[in-house]
């Protein structure tokens, strides 16, 4: 067993799982405060993330090529789920096989670390090769509407998520304090966190709505608290885990909560287009794996296209 | 030997697929019977149907549930039918009957009478994939000569998408599974069929599903 996590990644860990224990906690004493309420959903969401952060530290720990595989499934439950909710065609049932070993194709490519291929298989040879396949099974109703839902959600949930595992390999040598998988806690700690900034925010100020017609529940004053106050946390937090200075920092932490509001309010267009509530039930108290990974989709490529401009 | 294969088929292989290559939404999961005798009735798209309700339930009861399955298909050939039966562990039975021929339904009586349970596709054979067919008779009257037996209804959806009648590639969809409540036997059968098409029918409404065709 090869273990050579970096301190400082450690020690976020640790922090991760303060805060697990402080939110168990403060749950037990709502219950024992309150033990009428319903606070099923609450509770099923807090055991959710310990088991993700779990998953996440087991997979950490054994090596490098674990943690890839780990978003390699994140991406197959991602895609699957995509693919279970929207209408899809009888005729493409082996184009979405193809689709799905698109998969591990494209992390092969994130473990051997060719960022050649990494980045263009996806936009170029499956954007390519998918609807080839289609043309020779010879199905032309709807062609377009299924080819273009397919590309879609290869390149938001293959494509997209793809590169928070991709900042794994990245050379260490840039970023001694914390890997490349301080990065990644970064990036996916930062965009969760903007998620419930927000919705504190706009539960405490919320007034005036932001997109009344994709998500009704968001407002001007949640995504500005949240912008602001992730953005602080970047700062204070950017030292530890990247090579990002203090104004690069700022701006990684603007890029990251404008961006996960768009992942967010993106999924939730989609599943108003498609009339679901929750992408599914994967996630006991999120609902599915799109709820959880909304943002990610759009926060992940963005933040790793800052970080590899500015450093690698 | 056979029941040990039976475990491993079912508790390695077969939930490795289900519970990892397609995944499952289960609704009304606590519906479910927790020992025999009961019969478990659903819609049929798939050979992965019954893999999927055998999964549903914990490997203690293992070796009591059976799929009941046509004969003619079943036990076709001396080695195939070693695995569906000893195996798969289903319960095979007659589906075309010639005069004289005695209750081809003996068999699941039997098996009710000792306890078991058994998974029940009353559409006969798989249908048209994720398309309602209406149910055949066959399980009123397992019904009538077990009147205190439950009945539980399951829908399932999806499976027809992932794994339709002749196709030998499997593609990963979620798949839904509705429990519905238990019936109860309502003295005649053809109440008894109307009232069980019905309890299929809202099943299938509880779900959202997306189109494909």
């Amino acid at each position: 067993m090869q273990f050579e996590v970096a301190p400082n990644v450690l020690v976020a860990l640790g922090g991760l799982y303060v805060i697990l224990v402080i939110a168990s906690a403060w749950v037990g004493m709502l219950r024992w405060r309150a033990p009428q309420k319903d606070r099923t959903e609450l509770v099923q969401r807090i055991r959710s993330w310990w088991i993700i952060v779990t998953l996440f530290t087991v997979a950490m720990v054994m090596s490098r090529t674990v943690l890839v595989i780990f978003f390699a499934f994140v991406s197959f439950l991602a895609l699957k789920e995509y693919l279970s909710v929207v209408p899809t065609r009888r005729a493409d049932r082996r184009v979405l096989f193809w689709a799905y070993l698109a998969i591990p194709v494209q992390y092969y490519w994130v473990a051997q670390a060719w960022y050649g291929m990494f980045i263009i298989f996806i936009p170029v040879y499956v954007f390519l090769m998918l609807p080839l396949r289609m043309v020779v099974i010879g199905e032309t109703k709807e062609f377009l509407r299924a080819a273009g839902t397919l590309h879609w959600g290869i390149m938001t949930l293959v494509f997209g998520i793809s590169h928070i595992a991709y900042l794994l390999v990245l050379p260490e040598t840039k970023n001694p304090a914390a890997g490349g998988a301080g990065l990644v806690l970064f990036l996916v700690f930062l965009t969760q966190f903007n998620d419930v900034a927000q919705y504190i925010w706009g539960k405490m100020l919320g007034r005036h709505k932001i997109i009344p017609h994709v998500s009704p529940n968001k407002t001007w004053e949640g995504f500005l608290g949240g912008v602001a106050t992730t953005t602080l946390l970047s700062i204070v937090s950017a030292t530890w885990l990247t090579p990002l200075r203090i104004e690069s920092a700022a701006v990684a932490g603007l890029l990251i909560s404008v961006a996960g509001f768009i992942g967010d309010v993106t999924i939730s267009a989609l599943k108003r287009d498609i009339g679901l509530k929750d992408s599914g039930s994967m996630l006991p108290g999120h609902g599915g794996i799109l709820d959880r990974i909304d943002s990610l989709t759009y926060t992940a490529p963005l933040f790793f296209h800052f970080v590899y401009y500015l450093y690698y | 030997m056979a029941l040990l294969l039976r475990f491993l088929f079912y508790a390695v292989f077969i939930r490795s697929i289900v519970l990892i290559v397609l995944g499952l939404h289960v609704r009304h999961r606590e519906r479910l019977p927790r020992h025999g005798p009961a019969i478990i009735v659903a819609n049929h798209n798939s050979h992965l149907d019954t893999m999927v309700l055998m999964s549903l339930f914990p490997l203690r009861l293992l070796p009591k549930l059976h799929p009941v399955a046509a004969m003619d298909y079943f036990l076709s050939s001396s080695l195939f039918s070693w695995f569906t039966v000893k195996v798969v562990g289903i319960l095979p039975i007659k589906r075309t009957i010639a005069r004289g021929d005695d209750n081809p339904l003996a068999p699941c009586d039997r098996a009710l009478a000792e306890g078991q349970m058994l998974i029940v596709f009353p559409e006969g054979s798989r249908g048209e994939p994720e398309q309602l067919q209406s149910f055949k008779g066959g399980i009123a009257r397992l019904a009538e000569s077990n009147p205190a037996v439950p009945v539980i209804p399951v829908f399932l959806h999806g499976l027809g998408k992932a794994l339709p009648k002749g196709e030998a590639l499997l593609v990963p969809f979620f798949c839904d599974i509705f429990v519905g409540e238990r019936l109860l036997w309502t003295g005649d059968r053809r109440s008894y069929m109307r009232q069980l098409d019905e309890r299929m029918r809202q099943l299938a409404l509880e779900g959202n599903f997306p189109t494909w065709e």
